[in-house]
Formats: structure tokens, sequence, C-alpha cells
């Protein structure tokens, strides 16, 4: 497959993978705001928000007031935030046009038709006024945007680059994810009120779709603790990094070509790691600390990801033979023939991480 | 009744015979389902994004072609007759070209001024003496063909280069067969689907001698093309990778493209880039579009590509007035379709005649395209014919003049209701080791009343078209 689809493909797969957790984070955010709470809390946990994002600095460059309305304003609509939910939907549309003669015709119908929705819900002003609704909306495309990839998709490499862009995605939103409610979590504004710990677990549950499968796994209350463990280290657990980073190394093992090793064996790694830790131990090194190392290697593997397979190196060209001189007394010029530098230019895939 | 063809109505009160069963069915249909129906394929179109980009004021844009659905019906009589018509002519421009980068035939026979073939700057040298498969060199070809009577058909333009507008011809057939299936159960409707087909084997019949299993791609200068939706649409019909220049590099004289397994060796480039940007090493040194070293592996004979360079020499407005001579001169026959009568502004007396005239002529540019830079006489107030006089006169070797032909009308839907509105067609022609075709082409349509710029950057829309069968 041309490495330049396979990029495509990839990052099509990342957007819209971003565009639905931002929408989970989001949500989560705005049912806790229902709670009870000081508006100084209100406002560290959406500082939290951005700060994990690391979208901190440019939200203050544009916006004055820190308030939930600017900051879903921010993370939803705003074209300058490259991880905003028009911005992620924009992206994953415009890669999959590049690309719509790689994908069926469902995919990509679905794909442009969340994009055209999308121009719809913003203008008419949908998201203010409902704003549960609408991040239940973008979950619902994105739901519809995976099923209808697996179920009409033949599975060669463009499926495996769809599905590696989608794992590496979730394990880095995920870990995000759980990165800021952690945090949240043992700052002082929470210590010690039982009541409202729980509604803020259950919160971060529901926004990764796992507050049921935690009752079917734990029968039990709430923990931090056992949070933690299904968020990270459960397999069964669609979204948990352990789970992710199985899809990460299955597909991988499928697109593998000879520049790729190292990149696998990180990948390995990882995953062997998470198979075989125990959440007390994470807890002792401190889970911040093991999910900005975490996030650090995923971030690596995009790099090896996009070097291996979606920049390869360009071949060395050889010089080319001098021209035959045209015909005498005919008009034409091939002058330039032999001026061109060798050089290859690249300048796909760089300018569209983030 | 009005100065021009209509297609569907012979008289007020008489429809054509090949139109009855449309006619009976449209008659029967309320005009809420009708509205209903136009909604729907709007919808359609965007979901499924065929869309074109347009140039200038809204750089960036997607805008849907208007897609109008009462179809433009072709009987099969008169098909034939077209049909042998395009074979001829495509044939005729295919020997052309193989004789102007050869033997030069026709010049030294003196049929066409040498100076208007080698010095055009359409005319490719590197090309001389440089074998291509099967002698073809326009592998594609779609023709432009207006009516202006009963069985007289006329041929605007032969566009022999990277002519667009197959997608459409497909897309509205799919259209109309899933809008009204009804219609398609009482007319015989030749089919047109298998395009993609038979443009698959031609491609094939292009590879370098002793490739058995050629890799076809297509070629796209990018998704900011206006055609870019047809050149994804048909590469995923032909199961072929869609490729832009940076994903191919020459080495050794080969062709190969970029993959996530390594190098990958190209048989066969459709390309959809003009010659200038095809390889900046041999063309445009600035352009980014080509490919470095293409040129050479053509000459090598390493690669094949359709259309061949050097076809803009045959599809020239400045060459157009040649063709009847050229199908007489290597085909021995009389012209099937004819020519419009064409005022060469290089010539003294022709350049006469056309600034007398210029009130009742079309004037267009001998390199233009794409419906810019003309003038419609008629059409057009004093002050902007004043304006192209002096143009003309700067220039006048870049102009060409013709009579303004009374296009036929077909019944259209307009604001008003359905009213005649001026058509051409482009049937798209293939030749490899046979010339073939699929029974039909694209009809556009010029929405406003009375316009006869059909070209969909001027706003022109686009009708199914259909050959029915005996």
């Amino acid at each position: 497959m041309l490495s330049r689809t396979a990029d495509h493909l990839y990052w099509m797969a990342r957007y819209t993978e971003r565009a639905e957790n931002t929408a989970r984070m989001l949500d989560v955010r705005v049912q806790y705001s229902l709670m009870p709470q000081s508006a100084l809390a209100e406002q560290q946990g959406w500082r939290a928000m951005l700060g994990v994002s690391e979208l901190q600095s440019q939200f203050d460059a544009k916006y004055s007031a820190l308030t939930q309305k600017e900051v879903i304003d921010f993370m939803v609509r705003d074209p300058d935030n490259p991880s905003s939910i028009a911005s992620c939907l924009r992206a994953a549309r415009e890669n999959a046009r590049a690309v719509r003669g790689t994908l069926t015709t469902e995919v990509w119908e679905t794909k442009n038709t969340t994009w055209l929705m999308l121009q719809q819900h913003l203008k008419s002003g949908m998201f203010e006024q409902h704003p549960g609704t609408f991040l239940e909306w973008v979950k619902y495309r994105s739901h519809m945007s995976r099923g209808v990839t697996l179920g009409t998709m033949f599975q060669d490499e463009a499926f495996n680059f769809i599905r590696l862009g989608t794992f590496l995605e979730r394990a880095d939103n995920t870990a995000r994810i759980l990165d800021v409610k952690f945090r949240f979590l043992a700052s002082d504004t929470l210590k010690a009120d039982a009541q409202v710990e729980f509604y803020y677990l259950a919160a971060l549950l529901r926004s990764v779709s796992a507050f049921e499968t935690y009752r079917k796994v734990y029968r039990d209350a709430i923990t931090p603790t056992r949070v933690a463990e299904l968020l990270i280290l459960q397999a069964k657990m669609p979204r948990s990094l352990v789970a992710c980073m199985c899809g990460v190394v299955a597909n991988l093992q499928e697109v593998r070509n000879s520049l790729s090793q190292d990149t696998e064996r990180l990948a390995e790694a990882l995953y062997g790691t998470l198979q075989e830790a125990q959440i007390g131990d994470i807890l002792e090194e401190g889970l911040h600390a093991y999910l900005t190392r975490f996030l650090a290697s995923i971030a690596e593997l995009g790099n090896g990801i996009g070097r291996d397979f979606l920049l390869p190196v360009a071949p060395e060209v050889h010089e080319p033979e001098p021209p035959e001189t045209p015909t005498p007394g005919q008009t034409q010029t091939q002058s330039q023939t032999q001026t061109q530098t060798q050089t290859q230019t690249q300048t796909q895939t760089q300018t569209r991480t983030g | 009744m009005p100065n021009f063809y209509d297609e569907m109505y012979a008289s007020a009160a008489t429809v054509r015979p090949h139109y009855s069963a449309f006619a009976e069915w449209l008659a029967q249909q309320a005009p809420q389902l009708i509205e209903q129906k136009r909604a729907e394929a709007e919808l359609n179109f965007q979901r499924v994004g065929i869309t074109f980009a347009v140039y200038g004021d809204n750089a960036g844009k997607e805008r849907l072609i208007p897609f109008d659905i009462i179809p433009r019906v072709i009987n099969a009589a008169e098909w034939a007759r077209l049909q042998a018509g395009l074979v001829q002519r495509v044939t005729a421009l295919n020997r052309f070209l193989h004789d102007v980068y050869h033997e030069q035939a026709i010049l030294k026979a003196g049929v066409i001024p040498r100076e208007q073939v080698l010095e055009n700057a359409q005319y490719r040298p590197a090309m001389q003496g440089v074998k291509v498969a099967s002698d073809i060199y326009a592998h594609i070809a779609g023709v432009d063909i207006v009516r202006a009577g009963e069985g007289e058909f006329y041929v605007l333009e032969d566009n022999l280069r990277v002519p667009s507008g197959v997608s459409y011809m497909l897309e509205n057939r799919k259209m109309m067969m899933r809008l009204f299936p009804a219609l398609f159960a009482s007319n015989r409707v030749a089919p047109v689907d298998h395009y993609p087909d038979l443009l698959l084997d031609n491609l094939r019949s292009v590879a370098p001698q002793g490739v058995s299993d050629p890799t076809v791609v297509v070629l796209t200068p990018g998704m900011h093309n206006s055609a870019y939706f047809e050149h994804a649409f048909l590469a995923q019909q032909m199961g072929v990778a869609l490729v832009q220049g940076q994903d191919l590099y020459v080495s050794d004289n080969t062709v190969y493209m970029r993959s996530t397994r390594g190098p990958q060796r190209v048989d066969v480039i459709y390309r959809r880039i003009d010659d200038d940007y095809l390889d900046p090493r041999a063309f445009r040194p600035e352009s980014t579009l080509g490919v470095p070293g293409l040129l050479e592996a053509v000459r090598a004979g390493r690669v094949g590509l359709a259309n061949a360079i050097g076809t803009g020499v045959a599809d020239d407005k400045s060459i157009y007035p040649y063709v009847p001579d050229m199908i007489a001169f290597y085909l021995g026959e009389k012209p099937i379709l004819n020519n419009v009568p064409t005022y060469q502004c290089r010539k003294k007396e022709d350049l006469q005649y056309t600034l007398a005239n210029l009130a009742q002529l079309v004037v267009k540019e001998v390199h233009g395209a794409g419906g810019y830079g003309m003038l419609v006489g008629p059409a057009s107030t004093q002050a902007e014919i004043e304006t192209f006089r002096q143009r003309l006169l700067a220039n006048p070797t870049g102009y060409i003049a013709q009579p303004t032909l009374a296009l036929s009308a077909c019944p259209t839907f307009v604001e008003s209701g359905i009213a005649p509105r001026h058509i051409d067609l482009r049937p798209f022609v293939l030749s490899g080791k046979t010339v073939s075709m699929v029974p039909g082409g694209l009809t556009r349509v010029a929405l406003q009343e009375g316009s006869l710029v059909v070209n969909s950057s001027q706003g022109g829309g686009t009708k199914d078209t259909w050959i029915l069968e005996n």
C-alpha cells in the first residue's frame, strides 16, 4: 500500500478516535459540574482538563475567562484548537477524502455525513443549548464509524493502519483521562468526602462506558484503586491501556516491514509490562509519574510508526541520462532537464501530529 | 416554434417517439413527488461527496454540479451513427498523432501547414520517434458534440489530453436508477456501468513489452483539483492505487511507488495531470505535481502513459479545422460527424470576416478551455464585444471564430417549472487494440435561459444520458 495512503488512513482513525474521547472527557466534566461545588473547584476541574490535553497556553492566549462556556467553546468548535471536536472531525473527513477510494463507500459516507451534520449542529446552536445531547451525538457518530469500518472493510493493510491509529490514539486518550481525573481526586478540594468521591469516580467510569462493567467485575464499592486497575490492567475492558496495546501490537505485526523491528519491539515491551503489572506497584510509583512515562512511550511509538511506514526514507535517485538533442530546427526548450537537484521533498505527515 | 431543435418535442403537442414512454411517466407524477426526488438527489450527492472544487473566488470550496432529473434520450439509430462517427474521428486523430511524431506524411503532403503543427506549443519534440504501445496516443478521448437539427451533429472539441466527466455519467445513471427504478422497467436503456472495466482493459494494454500482469495507477494532482472526485472514483472502481507525484519516483528509467513495504514497480500510469506538470525535469521545472524523470522512462519504453505525452497538438483549436482533412488523408473516408466551420484569425481574410461579424460569431481562445475567455456574440453587449475586439486585434493568432450554432435544447427543471435548456454531449472513446465506448456520455446543460455555455465551471448542470436499445 502507498505510504501516503497508509498515513491518511492512520490519521483518519486517530482523529476520529480523538473526537470521541474529547467528547467523553467533556461529558464527564459537564455532568460533574451539575454537582454542588465551589466555583474554585469547578475552575480547577476545567483547568486540569486543559492541562492534560496540553492546551492550557493555547486557551489562555485566546480567552480571558476560564468558565465552562469558554472551555467548551474552545474544545468543541474552535478551529484554532487542533484537538477541538470540530477540528478532529474535519481532519478525519479530509484524510478520508484523500483516500476515499481505499475505503468502502459506507465508511467514506459516514465520515462525510458526520462532518456535514456537524456544520448544521454548530450553526443551529444545538451544542450550546444541549451540550449533553451534542456530546452523545459525537460519541454515537464515532460508534457508527467504527461499526461501519469493522462491518464493511476488507481486512488488509488498509484496515490494519486504521486499527493501529485507533488503538494508539485511544491508549493515549485513556491515559490522559485517567491522569486528569486522578490528579483532581488527589487534590485538596476533594479529600475526605466519600460521597463526592463516589460521584466523581462514577462519572469517570461512565465517561469511558465502564460503570456497568465495574459493577460486574468487582461487585463491590467503587474505589480509586479498582477504577485505576480496571482502566489500566483489565484486558477485557476495551478502553483500558492493556487492551489498547494488545490492539497496537497485533496490527503492527500484520503490517511489519524491513524497517519496523524496533518499533514492534517497543510496542511489545509496553504491552508485556502492562500484562505483568500489579496495580499496587503502579500506585506506589505514583499514578501521575506512571502515566507520564506511558504517554512518552506512546509518543515514541507514534514517531516510530511514522518513520517506518508513513514517511519512508527517499530512495536514492540516479542521475538522469542527458536527453537526446532535439532535432535541429525545431523550437522546444529542454534546457532545464539536468538542473534539478535530487532532493526529494516530503511535506506530509509532520504537520499533522497534535 | 422556437428556432432550435427540441430533443423531446417535435412540436408543442407532439412528443418524439423515443421520448414517449418518459413523457407518459412524467405526466403521471405529482409535482410534490418530483420536488421530493430532486431534494433527495441533492442530499445524496452531498453525502456521497460528488463535488468539484471551484477555482478563483471561492478557492477551496466544494460545490455540487446541479443534476437535472429529465434524461437526455437518444434513439438507437442516431447513436449508431454517432458511434461510427466517433470511431472514425478518434482513429484518424490517433493516426495523425503517430504521424506527426514519426514520418510526418501529412505535413509532407501539405495537407496541414508544417508550422501549424511543429511550432505549436502542444507539440512535444521529445516524443519524436518514441514507440508507444499499439501506436495509440489518445487512449481516452472526450469528444464534445452538439446537435443543430435532425441527424445534424457537430463536433465542438476533441478533448485528447485529460478529459473529465465520465464519473458524472456513471453517478448520474446510478442516481436515476435509485430515484426512479420504474422508468428503467418501461425504457430499454443501454447500460454504462462497465466503463471502468473497459478502461482498465485499455490501460493494461498500454503496459511495456514483457510485463504480463501490469500494475496500473491513477495519477492525480491531488485533493484540490476540480476533478479529484473523479480520479478517486475511477481508481476505486478499477481497484488500482490513486497516487500523487510525490508517491512516485524514477530510478534507472523505471517508475516505482513508495509503499509501506518498500518500492513497488509501476507499469501503467493513467495520468490526470497535464503534460506541462508531468515531469519537472522535462517540462515546467517549478511543477511539484509531477514525477522527475518520467519522460525518460516513457522514452525508454519502461512505463505506459495514458494519454501519451503530446496529444494536445491534435485537439488544439488551431488544428481542429483540419480534422476532416485528416479523416480523408488517413482513412480515405468522408467525415460522418460535422466540423463547425471555423475562421482562423491568424489568416488575414478570416480575421477581417470575424471582426466584421463579431455580434453573430462565437470567438474562442486557441488554447482556452472550460468556457473561459470566449465571446458568444449574440449573447454579448456592445461594450463586451468592443473589449473583445481589442483583445482579438492585439493577438489574432490566439483566436478562432465559429458561427453561433443553434444548439438543441432539452426540457429541464428550472425555477419556473419545466423549460427547454441548451445541451451538449460528451461521449468517452477508448482506444487501444480496438476502439470502444459505452453507449452514452455526459450530457451537460446550460441552466440559464438562452445560454449556450454548458461548462460546470460556468454554472452548467448535467443530465443522465439514455441510449435506447431497439
